[in-house]
């Protein structure tokens, strides 16, 4: 570690946390853009002017836009993300273990396209345009090229309903031994993963061309060195960079896909909580969602990117 | 033949375009090399000097496919070998030494690992032993620090040093066979001199034999027994360095000798005129942002001073970073001016372009060095020369066809390129266009940054001529930059020599060899090649300016 | 795709292979089904024709009949509508201001590069369901609000590509040539950086129609994106569920359109026509 090298770290959290900012203020200003008046939603059929009146007064819409962001950033960062609209509780306990069931789902989808991913990209790489590499593109094109519920539907239809080797639904609480988890994981996690590591390896292989095509890859070459050295010893080392971008990239897919195969499976998480809560407004409730997930998100893309920098040796040393 | 190393008979390469059409590059090509013999293959961009190189080791780029003849290194026939054979060849047997080391070394290995791979690749010996033969080599190379160079990283040390510890890379494995390709092209010329020599040394006292790729004939006299001269993927003439460069027989390399003997250059405009068409006093300029003191935070050129006479032409010389381009860039106003004064025609020439008139910008116009980013790849001929006339003459119809028809002639094209993109043209009639474009505006002075220096030598002797007719015709003055002293020498009056930014002299080009008194100015001229055999054997140069100007 | 690239054809100096033309012909299809779909549909739209629900595929009904007995056939030509509607209005919007903005900051550069760049990356850090998602809950979800929320969701990486892009070619010696020429700002932008953005920027755009068409299936899958009566492929989806045990056509065919289109815009798009760069030869 070295004075340069810290500055960027520094610089890269600093950028993060200003995208934070940003982003926030992006959540609040979108369902701040509400036509009519939330109180009177609420109220629906009970709308009296009074009623709307003392509704508002209680929860604080008559202050301005700008303290009402303030107070629900302050709230936000000390942990109190209010009170749904919908039910009275508090979000923080509706979001509890949902939280930790959602982290499940994409902590494990993650942990198994990453390497799914790097092999097919490598290996596709090294073997460009061999009948190997033409079938992963062409599947990965198709992948690519489908939405993330037509997979998961596809899959409940073949592995669910003509195979019955899964349960169509993945109900975390009702689980007892491990092999019951297996099955039960087994759909959900599996099609994340493939929608994932797809563009994943898409973008692996892509930047490992280009490093393929470098000079200094030449000159192994011309020292006689094997298609394995060549791309182990002198190519990957020098993807890093790259490749840590596609799989930051590649994150936003997890996002979006657990969105999706959280309501397809009917999975007790945060993605099928906020989906909920869309249909019944419950706006408290979705802009902690959303900040959660652009939490993560960010988190995630800042540690791939910082990867990266620690793979530069120009940095290093 | 006597002790044959190396046999290339009837070589026949064909690539294959994006559009899937094959053309052949190599058309039937036949030399030999012996046994500590150094054969020279000379020829313009396109000639196929590299890919017939690159077959003595079994391998071609993407696209490229050896379709016929054979090419037999050391009895074993590398046309027609396996990828793994191949392998086993490479590095052992043959070695390469690359065009520009600093793209050649991986970014992310120290040098000592990459310099030692090939033995261990091959298994030829532990590491310990191969470390201490690449600190051997090191200092045969002259590096300096040969203890500890190898542990760093490509980006800590300099392109000339990089280029010697490729060489080093090359030699680990004592291969049979040296293909050197372009090695000092990317060089500046007093580091050049420093490189070859190095490459001498360890080349003469072996048996290896060697091939050497290069365009620059003067290079080559220095290094090579032999010299075989390519065109079009053609053998042109094939004969001892002595008998090419005293008796050439095939006209084209009359022609390439011709071109590295330019004629002497006479000022066109007598003596008597004392017209000032540029006038740059004391001027600083530089880059990043602008200190207390009014400074950037790098200044790229110190205290310059120069004045032009109209109808005359000045050259500034000088190495890569000297800041001679950005002088250029200064006077254009793309890069405007920290301090100083420069008066165009005896009126005041403001700094930043934006703030100059129409009229001033037409007066002076500026000629880049790369043809091929110079002209928008999307417009035909006809229309980048057309605009000119219609912004800085309001010419329209007819008479901006007619005019455009009158520029093609004057920088003799056809008149049918109008019709053409720039990327149908080759790189000599790219550079034509920029210069008629120029004309266009009817300008007093032209910048001319480096418009020879990417261009064949043949082809830029060409345009050097024309530059001349130009002159005679429309009154011209050039200010002139280039790194390349014959060619400044061709066409230039004057001569300011510059280094680090600052002017470090100016003199007469005519007798420039002679009147030189400034100590960098005398390494930098006698650092230049010449077409002569002995020349870099009988080259002394003290060491003490060596290391003070040439950090590499 | 590159599985049979050998088949080539060449007219008008261009080369065309044989999957570039199939997917062409895949996209010409859909585009004429959604300008004429009204011309095209047997049974009105919304009308009950079969007593059956999620029929089978007859003579009578091409396609079968859907979750009330509706004509499955009318539903996805009319569906083509919505779905190549919205997204294309969508991508154009995205696009037109993506590289407008990107232009801009290329040739202006300074702290209006600056500003503008950090903002758009932060707001395309959002991943853009959960956006969608956002919005959708707050303003409702109509035809132009839908249109609007998937151009801002892909505006920033159509920005940043066209910046990059831009950045590129504003350091070329033309452009150089034509600012010490003395020609403005608008001029550079249009007739120096723009030719010479316009294809690997039209490429961009088909990638940004099949994330578009993607999102939209999506979010209407959800429940979010177009609302009923109207129905775009994925809402067809999301409506015909249910037949899903049974694998009933009504589920499978909107399915297969939205993965037609979009594998035939990215084929297109890897197998775009190739110049012919060597007729001389």
């Amino acid at each position: 570690m070295n004075g340069l090298i810290l500055s960027v770290l520094l610089q890269r959290l600093g950028i993060a946390l200003i995208s934070l900012f940003i982003v926030s203020l992006a959540v609040f200003a979108a369902t701040e853009m509400l036509p009519g008046d939330v109180a009177e939603i609420l109220l629906g059929q009970a709308a009296t002017p009074d009623a709307v009146a003392g509704l508002r007064e209680a929860m604080g819409l008559n202050e301005p836009a700008i303290y009402r962001y303030f107070r629900w950033l302050g709230g936000l960062l000390t942990g109190d993300m209010g009170t749904s609209y919908v039910n009275d509780t508090s979000v923080a306990s509706m979001i509890g273990d949902r939280l930790s069931n959602t982290l499940k789902l994409a902590g494990v989808a993650a942990l198994l396209s990453v390497p799914l991913a790097m092999f097919l990209g490598v290996t596709s790489a090294m073997f460009r345009l061999s009948p190997y590499d033409r079938i992963i593109s062409f599947l990965t094109i198709a992948v690519i090229s489908v939405p993330e519920f037509m997979l998961a539907t596809g899959g409940v239809l073949i592995f669910a309903v003509y195979l019955q080797w899964v349960p169509a639904l993945s109900l975390a609480s009702e689980v007892s031994s491990f092999g019951e988890l297996l099955r039960t994981f087994a759909l959900p996690v599996g099609i994340l993963t493939v929608t994932v590591s797809v563009q994943m390896s898409r973008m692996t292989r892509a930047a490992l061309i280009d490093i393929l095509s470098s000079p200094y890859v030449e000159m192994a070459t011309l020292k006689g060195a094997s298609m394995p050295r060549v791309v182990l010893k002198h190519a990957l080392p020098n993807a890093i960079g790259p490749i840590a971008n596609a799989v930051a990239l590649s994150l936003s897919y997890l996002v979006g896909g657990v969105i999706i195969i959280e309501t397809v499976f009917n999975y007790p998480g945060v993605a099928k909580l906020m989906v909920d809560a869309v249909a019944t407004r419950d706006l408290p409730l979705i802009q902690s969602c959303a900040m959660i997930f652009c939490f993560s998100y960010l988190f995630l893309i800042t540690l791939a990117d910082i990867a990266g920098i620690l793979a530069n040796p120009r940095l290093r040393t | 033949m006597k002790d044959d190393l190396a046999q290339i008979r009837d070589l026949q390469v064909t690539a294959t375009t994006d559009a899937g059409r094959q053309i052949a590059i190599i058309k039937g090509v036949s030399f030999d090399i012996a046994k500590g013999e150094m054969v020279a293959l000379i020829g313009e961009s396109g000639s196929g000097k590299t890919t017939i190189a690159l077959t003595l080791m079994g391998y071609t780029r993407t696209g490229c496919e050896i379709t016929g003849g054979s090419v037999l290194l050391k009895g074993k026939e590398m046309a027609s070998l396996t990828r793994a054979e191949a392998a086993k060849m490479r590095g052992a047997v043959a070695a390469y030494v690359p065009q520009s080391a600093a793209s050649a070394f991986n970014p992310s290995q120290k040098i000592m690992d990459q310099v030692v791979e090939v033995s261990r690749i091959h298994g030829l010996m532990s590491d310990t032993q191969a470390q201490e033969k690449a600190v051997e080599l090191f200092r045969a190379l002259a590096l300096p620090n040969p203890e500890i160079i190898g542990d760093r990283f490509p980006h800590q040390v300099s392109g000339g040093q990089l280029q010697r510890l490729s060489a080093a890379m090359a030699l680990i494995a004592d291969p049979a066979l040296m293909i050197f390709d372009e090695p000092t092209t990317a060089l500046d010329v007093t580091t050049q001199v420093e490189v070859l020599r190095a490459f001498k040394s360890v080349m003469q006292n072996s048996d290896i034999g060697g091939v050497y790729v290069s365009h620059d004939l003067a290079v080559v006299a220095q290094i090579a027994d032999r010299i075989v001269v390519l065109k079009g993927g053609e053998v042109q003439e094939e004969g001892t360095a002595e008998q090419i460069l005293t008796a050439p027989q095939h006209p084209y390399t009359k022609q390439l000798v011709a071109a590295f003997k330019p004629a002497e250059y006479a000022t066109p405009i007598d003596e008597a005129i004392t017209d000032t068409i540029l006038d740059v006093q004391n001027t600083f300029a530089g880059y990043g942002l602008i200190g207390k003191d009014g400074m950037p935070a790098f200044v790229a050129l110190k205290d310059i001073s120069l004045t032009l006479k109209r109808g005359q032409n000045i050259g500034v010389i000088g190495e890569s970073g000297c800041g001679k381009s950005t002088l250029a860039r200064t006077i254009a106003g793309l890069l405007p001016r920290a301090s100083g004064d420069i008066q165009f025609d005896g009126k005041p020439l403001q700094a930043d372009l934006k703030d100059r008139s129409r009229e001033h910008l037409r007066r002076l116009q500026i000629v880049f060095q790369f043809a091929d980013t110079a002209l928008n790849p999307n417009k035909p001929i006809g229309t980048i020369l057309g605009r000119p006339l219609s912004f800085y003459h309001n010419m329209g119809g007819r008479q901006k066809e007619k005019r455009v028809e009158e520029l093609l002639d004057m920088v003799h094209l056809p008149t049918s390129l109008k019709y053409r993109l720039p990327g149908e043209l080759s790189g000599g009639q790219k550079q034509r266009i920029n210069l008629a474009r120029a004309l266009a505006a009817e300008p007093d002075l032209i910048l001319c940054d480096e418009i020879t220096s990417a261009l064949d030598t043949v082809v830029a002797a060409a345009i050097l001529d024309l530059l001349k007719e130009l002159q005679n015709e429309l009154g011209l003055s050039y200010l002139f930059i280039s790194h390349d002293l014959s060619t400044v020498q061709a066409i230039c009056d004057d001569v300011v020599v510059m280094y680090n930014g600052e002017k470090v002299e100016q003199t007469k080009a005519a007798d420039m060899m002679h009147a030189t008194t400034h100590p960098y100015s005398k390494l930098l001229l006698s650092s230049v090649p010449k077409l002569d055999l002995g020349w870099l054997d009988s080259l002394e140069q003290d060491p003490e300016l060596m290391r003070k100007f040439s950090d590499r | 795709m590159m599985l049979v690239s050998g088949f080539r054809l060449s007219y008008w100096g261009f080369s065309f292979n044989l999957v570039g033309i199939v997917a062409s012909v895949v996209i010409l299809f859909w585009a004429v089904v959604a300008i004429f779909a009204p011309l095209l549909t047997p049974y009105p739209i919304g009308l009950i024709v079969d007593y059956d629900y999620f029929g089978p595929m007859t003579s009578e009904f091409w396609l079968g009949t859907d979750y009330l007995g509706r004509d499955m056939l009318s539903r996805v030509l009319y569906g083509a509508r919505y779905t190549v509607g919205i997204a294309l209005a969508g991508v154009f919007l995205a696009c037109f201001l993506g590289v407008t903005l990107g232009m801009a900051a290329a040739s202006i550069g300074g702290l209006f590069d600056t500003v503008l760049s950090r903002f758009l990356d932060a707001f395309n850090s959002i991943p853009s369901l959960l956006f969608g998602l956002v919005v959708v809950a707050a303003v409702g979800s109509t035809i132009p609000v839908l249109i609007i929320t998937l151009a801002l969701i892909y505006a920033p990486g159509s920005y940043r590509f066209s910046r990059a892009l831009a950045v590129n070619i504003n350091t070329m010696d033309f452009v150089t040539v034509a600012k010490a020429r003395g020609e403005g700002t608008l001029y550079v932008i249009r007739e120096e950086i723009f030719p010479n953005i316009i294809s690997p920027v039209l490429a961009d755009f088909g990638l940004r129609f099949v994330w578009i068409v993607l999102l939209l299936s999506g979010l209407s899958f959800l429940g979010i994106g177009v609302q009923p009566p109207n129905a775009d492929w994925g809402a067809l989806v999301r409506e015909n569920l249910g037949a899903l045990p049974f694998g009933a056509p009504a589920v499978i065919v909107p399915s297969f359109a939205i993965a037609s289109l979009t594998i035939s815009v990215n084929m297109l798009i890897d197998n775009l026509p190739q110049r012919v760069r060597d007729q001389g030869e």
